[in-house]
């Protein structure tokens, strides 16, 4: 079988509750090598939790996470330790937060923040580092001469643009990323998500992406998968989801947008 | 070359809208189509009859509640849409069905060139090779060379309109639906249309389309296919 035809991640059968509160329920999703995978619901609705229970980052109390690393072997994300866990984040993956303070170094130059990654994977070379760092700053249209300033001089979208940088400059197979947009006004929005939209078709990464945005669900992901009270309600091709909706909470959603 | 390409059979579907207490409206019942390759069907009927339905089924953009839709690709393999996985649609509209909506949705910040080679682009085409493709298409369709390298959000209908239809056009796409492909065009413009589509077929590509021109429609459609309004109302 050709390894594009298997899912790079698959979850099965995920629940997770706090306390009363059922944040999963029995959650089951794949995603494909090159694949942008949107998930979208209301406020509660689970999307942050399931983005983090993929990721790792959080323990289901039921359900398995399985991801084909790079050599292709199946691995258990909830059982292979942290060391393996933290190894993984590092090189294979990337996690774009809604808030770059949490995805970003403040402490830390724009440039510092780029080459840290590049480090992290075995990078030694300062002046290579710093070079790729600013074509980076560059790609994400950040002027270069910012290099040595820090995130805390820059605006909510050129921080958001910088985490991006930070996040895709090793190349990762896999990025989570949990309401990208989120916070900044729409026309630096619609940057961002274009932004987002080439990088991810260049480099071919598959992308988990969980967004209130249903015009961004439309325009960057091949799937769409609905979620309501911790539950998937819906899930297929993007525009017929959008469409076509058949679940009555789907059709709310879709309803309550203005020609996404 | 007389082997069909699209053969939808026994295709069924209706919208149940719950937000409207559950209303049921059948639109399609036992419907069906067989286009063979180089030749182009005309669906007709009166306005809310369900020819739009029936072609965002062949699409895969609805999904149909039964029936199959069987495409023959380029390698002869057959895939059935209404049963296919979202990949396998993915797959399919990257390969095999080409599309030209009523109206062009436009992505900020792309330009029209891009826009138009991206198809191109999606099958494995160098970029320089696509975007010159692309670049001729849209000078056939008299897009002014300017215009080219603009995103097409401030174009008026008729350049967005012969965008939407060089995306459409730019790749030898199998299977071709045309949803009102003239509608806003001039009639310079209608010609080149109307010459593009005899090339679609002289190449040996299916077609559907939707034509409310009938001039338009008789110079192009092989056959009509009456799309009936169903009578009954849940
Ligand atoms: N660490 C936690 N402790 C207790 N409850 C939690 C915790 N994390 C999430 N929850 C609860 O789980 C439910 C799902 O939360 P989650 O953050 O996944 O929602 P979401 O879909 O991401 O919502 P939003 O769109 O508002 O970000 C909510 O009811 C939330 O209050
Ligand atoms: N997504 C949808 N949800 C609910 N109803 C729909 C949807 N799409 C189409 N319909 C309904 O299906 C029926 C057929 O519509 P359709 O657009 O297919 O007609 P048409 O033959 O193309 O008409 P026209 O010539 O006016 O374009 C209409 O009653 C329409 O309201
Ligand atoms: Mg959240
Ligand atoms: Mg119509």
């Amino acid at each position: 079988m050709m390894p594009d035809d298997e899912p790079i991640l698959s979850a099965r059968g995920l629940s997770l509750s706090f306390g009363a509160v059922r944040a999963l329920d029995e959650v089951s999703v794949d995603l494909w090598p090159g694949e942008v995978l949107a998930i979208v619901g209301e406020s509660g609705s689970g999307k942050s939790t399931l983005l983090r229970a993929l990721a790792g980052e959080m323990r289901p109390d039921a359900g398995r996470v399985a991801y084909r690393d790079a050599s292709g072997q199946d691995l258990d994300v909830h059982s292979m330790g942290e060391p393996a866990l933290r190894r993984l984040a590092r090189t294979e993956w990337g996690f774009v937060r809604q808030d770059a303070r949490d995805g970003l170094r403040m402490g830390v130059s724009a440039g510092g923040n780029v080459g840290e990654r590049l480090m992290a994977v075995g990078a030694r070379h300062y002046g290579d580092i710093r070079a790729e760092a600013a074509r980076w700053l560059e790609r994400v249209e950040i002027n270069p001469d910012r290099i040595d300033d820090r995130p805390g001089q820059f605006s909510g979208g050129m921080r958001q643009r910088l985490q991006i940088a930070r996040t895709l400059v090793t190349r990762p197979r896999l990025v989570f990323m949990d309401e990208p947009t989120g916070g900044l006004d729409v026309s630096v929005q619609a940057r961002l998500l274009d932004l987002i939209r080439g990088l991810v078709s260049d480099l071919g990464i598959a992308v988990a992406l969980v967004t209130h945005d249903i015009a961004a669900a439309r325009l960057l992901a091949h799937r769409l998968v609905v979620m309501r009270h911790g539950r998937v309600v819906e899930e297929g091709l993007t525009d017929r989801v959008l469409d076509d909706p058949r679940h009555p909470y789907t059709q709310l959603l879709v309803s309550s947008v203005l020609a996404a | 070359m007389t082997e069909w390409v699209l053969k939808a059979e026994g295709l069924s579907k209706g919208f149940t809208l719950h937000l409207q207490g559950g209303v049921c409206i059948p639109v399609l019942r036992d419907a069906g189509l067989v286009v063979k390759a180089g030749e182009c069907v005309a669906l007709s009927g009166p306005s809310g009859a369900g020819k739009s339905t029936l072609m965002r089924l062949l699409q895969g953009n609805y999904g149909a509640d039964s029936g199959a839709i069987l495409v023959r690709q380029a390698d002869g393999g057959v895939a059935d849409l209404a049963t296919a996985s979202p990949r396998a649609i993915n797959a399919l509209r990257r390969e095999t069905i080409g599309h030209v909506s009523q109206f062009l949705r436009v992505i900020p910040r792309v330009p029209a060139l891009e826009v138009v080679a991206a198809p191109l682009i999606a099958r494995g085409m160098p970029r320089e090779e696509a975007l010159a493709r692309a670049q001729a298409l849209l000078r056939r369709l008299n897009l002014p060379d300017r215009l080219h390298g603009l995103p097409p959000a401030t174009f008026s209908g008729g350049e967005q309109q012969r965008v939407n239809l060089a995306r459409g056009f730019v790749a030898d796409f199998p299977l071709m639906l045309l949803d009102e492909p003239t509608a806003s065009l001039d009639a310079a413009n209608r010609e080149v249309v109307i010459a593009l589509i005899a090339e679609a077929k002289a190449r040996g590509a299916a077609l559907v389309g939707i034509f409310h021109d009938l001039e338009v429609r008789e110079r192009v459609a092989d056959r009509v296919v009456e799309v009936a309004p169903l009578r009954e109302a849940a």
